[in-house]
């Protein structure tokens, strides 16, 4: 029985991911718990979890509580990942996004938050994406915010310097040559896209920072393993920063449906969501206003 | 289903390929060098070409040329090859290339690779 391999540590070294994150560990990463914390196990000269458990108890705040979290963390991601919804926003988003700020008067300025960026490839297809299509917008401006928990994550991010492997996922070859300087036998992304982006350290649930608001919203690959609860709180976290017709994009396979009433699907375009109508008239659209945040403390 | 040619004069790399390749459900055939390539070409009908660089009696890139000269809708071709430098990658290109894998590559790559020419 698998069961048996589940001990007390493992437990509270899962547990200890969930109250920082809000990410339960998935099953298959359960299992690997030992392989992912043994560098740290080992850099620490500790025994074994148990050894681990007791120095994080010591200073649960301090940086090996940190890095634990950070191992913990599926830092999964790749450049235009999911190619179809950088051919959305690029074909219908943003010019529809410009559409709007123009008819509105506002600056020629675009505003994206990248919410749980990991090592920076979301931020910086849209970056390029951007660039590669400039001519299409004379005189507009993008900037992109890019926030992840993890500190390894955003440090990495920061450098823009990537694997081989990294820069074969999802990077068609011309746009390797066009942004793209090698160094050793790695890849340095070109100035002008990291100029774009502003890497930050933030956690989800814990939203105090000057986000400000913005006219695209990419959560990606985030809400997986945030329990119903979670999701629902941070829908209501990312509504809060999505602007007067901005967007919020998931992950395939993610939806807001059935998890929150701070959005609601897109009717002109597939996979988009916008930030649902302010709630003030009729009692009825008030209740479903608050069965939507019945989760929050 | 789609039908890939991997040219490639390495046995192991034609045999990891073809691996990688059916496990994508793509129907593999195999040519050890550009000339074979070539003939085989011309006698049956590929989706994509996965090309070497450096292989006795045709080189791929001599392969590619003469592939674009001798039929008017050629398969989609991707370099896969030890050559990582920036002179190659842009050659490789010009020469009218649809992708390139720098090796070592793994199943991720490939797929992502053959994503991106659009044959699956
Ligand atoms: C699987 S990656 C997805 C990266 C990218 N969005 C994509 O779709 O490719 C999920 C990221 O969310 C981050 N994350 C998880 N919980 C978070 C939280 N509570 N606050 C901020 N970031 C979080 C993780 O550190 C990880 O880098």
């Amino acid at each position: 029985m698998p069961e048996l391999r589940l001990t007390p540590s493992m437990r509270i070294l899962a547990g200890l991911l969930e109250i920082r994150t809000g990410q339960t560990l998935s099953e298959n990463r359960f299992w690997r718990i030992e392989t992912l914390l043994r560098p740290i196990v080992r850099s620490n000269r500790l025994r074994g979890l148990d050894d681990l458990v007791a120095a994080i108890q010591a200073d649960p705040a301090g940086p090996l509580a940190r890095a634990v979290v950070d191992a913990l963390l599926n830092n999964e991601t790749s450049f235009f990942r999911d190619e179809y919804l950088f051919r959305m926003v690029s074909h219908d988003l943003i010019p529809a996004l410009m559409e709007e700020v123009r008819a509105s008067g506002r600056e020629k300025h675009l505003r994206l938050w990248c919410a749980g960026c990991s090592t920076g490839q979301e931020a910086y297809s849209l970056a390029m994406l951007f660039r590669d299509h400039q001519a299409r917008w004379p005189g507009w401006k993008m900037q992109i915010v890019a926030t992840d928990i993890s500190n390894e994550a955003v440090e990495r991010a920061r450098e823009g310097l990537f694997s081989q492997i990294d820069v074969q996922r999802g990077l068609p070859i011309g746009s390797l040559l066009r942004w793209f300087q090698p160094e050793g036998d790695q890849w340095r992304i070109d100035g002008a896209l990291r100029e774009m982006i502003d890497f930050r350290v933030g956690n989800l649930f814990e939203d105090g920072g000057p986000l400000g608001r913005f006219d695209m919203i990419f959560c990606r690959n985030v809400l997986l393993y945030f329990s119903p609860g979670r999701k629902r709180e941070l829908f209501h976290v990312l509504s809060r920063h999505c602007g007067e017709g901005g967007y919020l994009l998931l992950g395939a396979g993610e939806t807001v449906i059935g998890h929150s009433n701070d959005f609601v699907a897109s009717r002109r375009f597939r996979g988009a969501y916008e930030r649902a109508r302010p709630v003030s008239l009729g009692a009825g659209v008030r209740a479903a206003g608050q069965a939507g945040r019945g989760g929050r403390p | 289903m789609t039908n890939c040619l991997v040219v490639d004069d390495s046995k192991v790399i034609r045999k990891v390929a073809r691996h990688i390749l059916e496990s994508l459900n793509i129907k593999v055939a195999e040519a050890c060098d550009g000339r074979d390539a070539l003939t085989q070409c011309q006698n049956a009908e590929h989706d994509v070409v996965l090309l070497d660089w450096n292989m006795p009696v045709m080189s791929g890139m001599e392969f590619l040329q003469q592939l674009s000269a001798l039929k008017a809708t050629r398969p989609k071709v991707i370099f896969c090859t030890t050559e990582n430098g920036l002179a190659h990658i842009k050659a490789a290109l010009e020469a009218g290339a649809d992708e390139y894998v720098m090796k070592p590559f793994d199943r991720d790559t490939l797929e992502s690779k053959l994503q991106l020419v659009g044959v699956i």
